[in-house]
């Protein structure tokens, strides 16, 4: 296996902490699987969205009469038959299921057909005519920010700005005061998407009901990351109570964030069933996948940052700029998780963050794996080597002099608890050779040696993530997540959670987990997740949070069933409750496990005594973990992972090919649930991450996408990815489940500028923008050669607009709780279990 | 029009009055409820609807079902046997090779062939062989994993049982 652990101590978990398979998985290597596009039910018919071929225009009028009389066709919505306006975030309903008036990017959803199969569609799509009043464009953020006159979203506040935030935390200016050297620097971090192999579908079936005011019950099967969302707009959009709406996702073919947004092809053939009577079926095609996006923001970036002489930051000053595209989407939390996470990987002791985010005539922008924080820590990083050099130090001596420390807050009052960061850097050092590599780069060569065209070099990176948004999207009172337990007389088990397996393994998670407790085997169990009327709620997979809060809560459930099972074994053996223990499905007396009683029979004793045999237990994040400010609710959170990165890569200097080798990517998870599915989460975010550096960027020519498709939008093939060494580190979180921490999203943070610095350590030229790209190493080589400066890649910025367009907060930790947080010591022990 | 067309399918015989323009993917989802085929881009592109013809991984969104029907088919369906699992199968599931499993039919129906021509793939020829399936969850990592397990898994198997009773290999080629 390349996966090692490094962990603090050995426990005497059955389940938790060992390599197994997926409980679901089976029905993945055999075919059984069911996802959204498999469900064919009877009288079905098949859906498709019309969309817009402008990417900024007004709808004149929409003639559908010709559409309605093709022969299978059986129902058509427009705009005006969904007059709601919805969205993920309570501050950005902006979206219609169907355009009304303005069309807003290429794929803004126009019209929606039901037919009775899909070659009737392709007909149908091609006789709707919609005339247009095509308006001017705007593509970028510049354009955005030069055009106020061309309103592209009435949500803009000035201009196009969607959102501006401004926050000071500390004294900034005393904090550059203080700084022996200062630097600046501009990046630009370009826009890709998620590319799930499995593209958006649905099916929505509609039962009516005469004799009920609302008319019926909906059900909605879809592709989703949040069913509990989906439910939320579609009761709004459709005007049906949540009561009367059941959404559940099935298996869903990859994720990534792309599929956290409520969607317009599912309140479409939510709409089109309860027309009709009949299920309707959409499924997206590849190209609208690319349309439909919600991937990463591409990020204009400006740092600034003071330093002492021996590396102690005294200050940072970051701004960023994002293209949102022609929607809210999540981009407002977008806007905030680009400045708020700077804090948490290293020590500031002053901080000031301006964002804005941009509406641009492109398909929204919103949550791709690492959700606005992984531009900023490309550009953080890469500064921070730049700065490394500047002032000749190691670059990973400065890293690890400013740490950020556990169990301390931050200057913008986040609460850190667990973290090994200094122990991830210190591993990936160490097994990448590190050391040894610039020892023997930095040999002059010797005599005769030719000058090869091939340059090698080795770059470094950390980062950290949030296991779990502290702060739920709509702010209530409410659990985040919670499981129901119900056991049965013959002995089954079944687990209800509303968490939804994209492929990361929660649904196995929650399995692992009740196992542990109730001392039985994962397969033993049943498991319902992700149905809003089955599952209590989970609110979703996004922000890396399952694993931390279902898994609290399925523990919590788990004990409560055990308290009951424990009442009657100690009674029935006559052994006291503190020498039990339940584990290979039994519960026996730890000092003489002759003495044991069947797991079932426990559970006939129990059901005898108590009645039904069912549990619930809810997980909600603590109160306290962030500031007292305005827009304090985004980044806190109750854990947060940190990774680092070596990546090694080979440059040939005449072509500007660049191979990356290796990476070398070790991750603080607390404790594996599962090292297999940990192992996996890593390997997973490292090669998105290297897509990203080097490949990967959704780009747009006169207004449409140039590449949606697989073939052109470059995503790493076998051929391509370098190999991935994890290395896993685990030192228990004194809240998470077993001590654990996510893995989903944090892993991919670090790669991007590993492989930045590293091509910097190869050639010695800095490529400020992503991806790394060929032609722009070969147009910094060539520029470099002849001295022409003004023809390297150099990021810079339109005016900025001064000043900033909203009121500066500030805010510093001494206005909040002075009480220092509890300090726990930790030791760190590296024991490799390979 | 609809044609009758007669498929080969895991060693079933199907008759399918299809229409003459729609893929092997489509019949094979739509008309035959061989859902295990998934489809990822209908363009050729993403590898997720690769299918075996006579053993041979062909990409079932860009193949007519009218020019195959002599062509012995195996879909995911067809890779599991009388309920005994591939060893591809068993190890993919085993060493975590499938994370969202929408890519995982595909890979395991290419690899399952590529085991037959080389039974101990160098990691060139694994990664030669399913550079035209694409995985956007693992990183491919655990992919080659569990494709080097499988070969031993096999490779004990033949030197234990001897050559009579290797597994059916379902990647190989149709009798007569």
């Amino acid at each position: 296996m390349s996966a090692t652990l490094h962990h603090q101590q050995k426990h005497s978990y059955r389940v938790i902490g060992t390599p197994r398979p997926k409980v679901d998985v089976y029905g993945k290597v055999t075919g059984r699987a069911l996802y959204a596009d498999d469900i064919m039910l009877p009288r079905m018919l098949y859906g498709r969205l019309l969309r817009s071929p402008h990417p900024h225009a007004r709808i004149l009028s929409i003639d559908i009469r010709r559409a309605l009389e093709l022969p299978g066709v059986v129902a058509i919505l427009t705009g005006d038959d969904l007059p709601e306006k919805f969205g993920i975030l309570p501050s950005s309903q902006d979206e219609y299921a169907l355009a009304l008036e303005k069309v807003r990017y290429v794929g803004d959803p126009v019209a929606a057909v039901a037919a009775l199969d899909p070659d009737t569609l392709d007909e149908a799509i091609k006789l709707i005519q919609v005339d247009y009043e095509v308006l001017p464009a705007l593509m970028s953020i510049d354009e955005a920010l030069a055009h106020p006159d061309v309103k592209i979203n009435d949500d803009a506040r000035i201009g196009n700005i969607h959102k501006a935030v401004s926050y000071e935390f500390g004294d900034v200016n005393a904090g550059f005061a203080e700084a022996d050297f200062i630097r600046e620097d501009w990046f630009y971090y370009e826009g890709n998407t998620h590319a799930p192999i499995e593209a958006h579908a649905c099916v929505a079936s509609w039962e009516p009901n005469p004799g009920s005011p609302v008319g019926g019950k909906l059900t909605l099967w879809s592709s989703t990351q949040t069913p509990h969302y989906v439910h939320r707009e579609l009761s709004k959009v459709l005007k049906v109570p949540q009561s009367h709406i059941r959404v559940i996702a099935p298996n869903v073919g990859g994720g990534f964030g792309g599929k956290s947004d409520p969607f317009s092809h599912e309140i479409c053939a939510s709409e089109l069933s309860r027309r009709t009577g009949r299920p309707v079926k959409i499924t997206c095609t590849r190209e609208e996948v690319f349309l439909i996006h919600r991937g990463r923001h591409p990020v204009k970036m400006w740092i600034k940052t003071g330093v002492k002489r021996d590396g102690t930051l005294t200050a940072m000053h970051f701004r960023s700029f994002l293209d949102g595209g022609a929607y809210g989407s999540y981009g407002v939390a977008t806007t905030y998780y680009t400045g708020v996470l700077q804090t948490v990987t290293y020590k500031l002791p002053s901080y000031k963050f301006e964002g804005m985010r941009l509406f641009t005539n492109k398909p929204p922008c919103g949550p791709k794996r690492g959700h606005g924080t992984t531009q900023p820590r490309y550009a953080v990083e890469v500064h921070l080597d730049k700065i490394a050099h500047d002032l000749g130090i190691d670059p990973v001596a400065l890293r690890l002099h400013n740490l950020i420390e556990p169990y301390t807050r931050t200057i913008n009052g986040l609460r850190i608890t667990s973290c090994a960061l200094g122990e991830c850097l210190q591993q990936v050092v160490e097994r990448s050779g590190w050391d040894t590599f610039h020892a023997q780069k930095n040999n002059p060569p010797t005599q005769g040696q030719q000058e090869i065209p091939l340059k090698r070099g080795m770059g470094i990176a950390a980062s950290s993530y949030i296991c779990g948004a502290g702060k739920p999207i709509y702010w209530n009172d409410l659990p985040h997540s919670s499981v129901q337990i119900r056991l049965d007389r013959g002995g089954g088990v079944t687990v209800y959670c509303g968490s939804t397996d994209i492929g990361q393994g929660s649904t196995s998670i929650l399995a692992y987990i009740v196992a542990e407790e109730l001392g039985i085997q994962p397969e033993h169990i049943h498991l319902e997740t992700a149905d809003t009327t089955l599952t209590p709620v989970d609110l979703g997979s996004y922000s890396s949070r399952v694993t931390f809060m279902a898994g609290n809560a399925a523990i919590a459930a788990a004990r409560k069933l055990k308290e009951q099972l424990f009442a009657v074994a100690t009674e029935h053996l006559q052994v006291p409750l503190e020498h039990l223990e339940a584990a290979d499905g039994i519960i026996y007396n730890e000092h003489d496990p002759g003495v044991a009683l069947p797991f079932v029979k426990a559970v006939q004793l129990a059901e005898a005594r108590f009645g039904a045999l069912v549990t619930a237990g809810s997980y909600a994040p603590p109160e306290g973990i962030h500031g007292d400010y305005k827009g304090a609710g985004v980044g806190p959170s109750p854990a947060y992972s940190y990774s680092t990165c070596v990546a090694q890569v080979a440059v040939d200097v005449e072509t500007g090919e660049l191979v990356v080798e290796k990476l070398w990517l070790a991750h603080d998870v607390g404790q594996s649930i599962n090292p297999l599915l940990v192992a996996g989460q890593v390997e997973g975010g490292a090669y998105m991450g290297y897509g990203e550096a080097v490949m990967e960027q959704q780009v747009f020519r006169k207004g449409r996408h140039k590449i949606p498709s697989l073939l052109d939008y470059k995503l790493a093939t076998t051929l391509d990815t370098p190999e991935i060494e994890t290395i896993l580190i685990e030192i228990p979180d004194q809240e998470g489940p077993f001590g654990g921490k996510e893995a989903g999203q944090g892993p991919l943070n670090p790669v991007i500028p590993a492989i930045a610095n590293a091509v910097y350590d190869a050639v010695g030229l800095r490529i400020d923008e992503t991806p790394i790209t060929p032609d722009k190493i070969l147009r910094a080589l060539k520029a470099t050669a002849a001295t022409r400066p003004t023809q390297r890649i150099v990021v810079s910025p339109q005016e900025a607009p001064s000043p900033w367009p909203t009121r500066l907060i500030t805010w510093s930790p001494r206005e909040a709780s002075t009480q220092p947080s509890q300090v726990i010591s930790q030791s760190v022990s590296t024991k490799g279990v390979s | 029009m609809r044609e009758l067309i007669t498929l080969h399918v895991n060693g079933e015989r199907h008759e399918v009055a299809a229409l003459p323009h729609h893929t092997l993917l489509e019949v094979l989802r739509e008309d035959l409820g061989l859902i295990g085929t998934k489809h990822g881009c209908e363009l050729g592109e993403c590898g997720a609807c690769t299918v075996l013809l006579d053993g041979m991984p062909v990409l079932s969104c860009l193949t007519l079902p009218i020019e195959v029907q002599h062509c012995e088919i195996t879909t995911i369906e067809g890779l599991e046997q009388n309920g005994t699992l591939h060893p591809l199968q068993e190890t993919f599931a085993e060493l975590g090779a499938a994370q969202c499993g929408y890519c995982t039919p595909g890979i395991l129906l290419a690899g399952a062939a590529l085991l037959r021509d080389h039974p101990q793939p160098t990691r060139e020829q694994t990664k030669e062989a399913l550079s035209g399936n694409l995985c956007r969850c693992t990183g491919y990592t655990k992919i080659y994993e569990a494709v080097d397990a499988a070969s031993q898994r096999m490779q004990r198997h033949v030197r234990g049982l001897g050559e009579r009773s290797t597994p059916s290999n379902p990647g190989a080629r149709r009798l007569s």
